[in-house]
């Protein structure tokens, strides 16, 4: 709270209100079409009445149930065949690179297949969002569960776990903060490639209506939803946060 | 028993087994409108390699991807360097890039179209987008964790802040720069190839709606397979490079 923070506040402050007497600046004098920027005050305009209306909540409930069907399926599929891949040193050996080599391929190649086999639908989507999200827990549910520390895993034989509690009481706890970093970039990609694949092929969803908004030129409430998707952005992420922050507490 | 099998070679026999699968699936029960079994697919690559004009659109989106990766890099390093360099510009100005950060770019893909076209120049302005965070990112970490002994060292023995910037910063920051390149590859793949997707007028983008409309699906899975081809060797390179150039950092740290 010092003078340097104040100043700090003062750059970031000036820093978005230049922004916008920019954005005021050019579309007030009319150079450009409102069709490529309309004014702000119109986006504001049409954001109140977004936000008034509802219009946004079809839209917004079939996003946010791709990403429900999306991350359910990756985070079962994802830690379930985690668990099992980890139980052994060998098989990790084996399907560690494995699953680590096809998350390099960009899975948004394959989403011309999926509108292939599912259709324009949410299926595609959800199948899409899955497949995202899925390398990241996989990849961490292994990872998290081999590199228990051995001392816990020693100690806890030592004195007689059984195999069920050794699972339960050790190995989870020790591992879960790397599980949980695991599900929060695979909800996150989800989201984005959900929001992505939307824009491609889609009959709805948020992604859609922004295209469908953009080539039907009416810019001032593609803006309007942009920033609504945005703020949805900033609450999706700060929630997932508030949870890492809630699943780790007590970890060292 | 099964344990004395060298992993890799466990690895290749697992792949070879889900192609024969997938060959013998598709012969007997897919439908060759909807699915093409590896065999056809390696023939339709071959077939494609003839095809000029998509080899143009491949090599199009190469360049995309270059030239993005290029930008991102050259821009990602000048804003992570002014953003990191200085306490009080990280302070001030990292916020603003994180909040940049969050935004779904994807939702913005229509504006780039609107001011770039739909021409190669949306495509890389996507991808540019996408692949300057994770290199300012890192940039500005790498930065940030330069030893303050060694800064103030250098200082007290004189060294200008050229010097400084030069003989300490750089070689300290190689490490999490090249981090950032490979994420940025990452990044860069995302944002091109869905901006391929999503309009596209000679690029790859145009030739998967095409073979998917047309059910042509041989040639679709011939693409897909190019591309993923080419994604994964520019990772490898990433991959690469980040191992050949972070080794002297790990060998010194160790030694010390």
């Amino acid at each position: 709270m010092n003078s340097r923070w104040i100043a700090q506040r003062l750059v970031q402050l000036g820093f978005v209100a230049s922004v916008g007497i920019l954005w005021y600046v050019i579309t007030a004098r009319g150079n450009v079409s409102p069709l490529l920027l309309p004014t702000l005050g119109s986006v504001c305009h049409e954001f109140l009445v977004l936000a008034a209306a509802g219009t946004f909540w079809p839209d917004l409930g079939v996003t946010l149930y791709e990403l429900a069907a999306a991350f359910l399926i990756a985070s079962i599929a994802g830690t379930g065949i985690g668990y099992l891949i980890s139980r052994s040193g060998y098989a990790i050996k084996v399907f560690d690179p494995l699953l680590a080599g096809i998350y390099a391929i960009p899975a948004i190649l394959l989403f011309p297949l999926y509108v292939l086999y599912l259709g324009v639908g949410p299926a595609s989507k959800i199948a899409m969002g899955a497949t995202i999200a899925f390398f990241p827990v996989v990849l961490n549910t292994t990872a998290g569960l081999h590199y228990v520390d051995r001392i816990y895993v020693t100690a806890a034989r030592s004195m007689g776990a059984s195999s069920r509690q050794m699972f339960w009481n050790v190995m989870l706890p020790a591992a879960f903060p790397v599980v949980l970093t695991g599900l929060r970039i695979g909800l996150i990609s989800a989201f984005l490639s959900i929001l992505g694949t939307e824009t491609i092929a889609s009959f709805s969803g948020l992604g859609h209506r922004i295209v469908e908004l953009g080539e039907n030129m009416d810019t001032a409430s593609m803006f309007a939803y942009i920033i609504f998707v945005i703020l949805i952005s900033i609450t999706l992420n700060s929630a997932v946060s508030v949870a890492e922050r809630w699943g780790r507490r007590g970890q060292a | 028993m099964l344990k004395k099998i060298p992993p890799r070679l466990a690895r290749l026999t697992l792949i070879v087994m889900l192609l024969a699968i997938w060959e013998f699936c598709a012969r007997k029960f897919g439908d060759p409108l909807f699915i093409s079994p590896p065999s056809r697919v390696l023939l339709a690559v071959i077939h494609l390699a003839r095809d000029k004009q998509v080899v143009a659109a491949v090599g199009l989106t190469c360049w995309e991807l270059i030239l993005a990766f290029a930008l991102s890099v050259l821009i990602g390093l000048t804003v992570g360097l002014t953003v990191g360099l200085h306490r009080f510009t990280r302070g001030a100005m990292y916020p603003i890039v994180l909040l940049l950060y969050t935004t779904p770019l994807a939702t913005i893909l229509p504006l780039f179209v609107v001011v770039f076209g739909i021409g190669p120049a949306s495509k890389i302005a996507f991808g540019v987008c996408h692949g300057v965070f994770p290199v300012i990112m890192t940039v500005v970490a790498g930065v940030q964790n330069v030893e303050p002994l060694l800064l103030r060292s250098a200082r007290s023995m004189g060294a200008s802040p050229r010097q400084v910037l030069f003989s300490v910063i750089f070689p300290h920051m190689i490490p999490s720069f090249f981090t950032g390149l490979r994420l940025a590859m990452t990044s860069v793949l995302f944002g091109v190839l869905l901006a391929e997707l999503y309009v596209s007028q000679a690029g790859v983008g145009h030739w998967t709606t095409e073979f998917a409309q047309t059910f042509q699906s041989q040639n679709l899975f011939a693409l897909v397979a190019v591309l993923a081809a080419i994604a994964v060797s520019l990772n490898e390179m990433c991959r690469w490079a980040e191992a050949r150039f972070t080794r002297w950092h790990r060998s010194s740290a160790s030694a010390a």
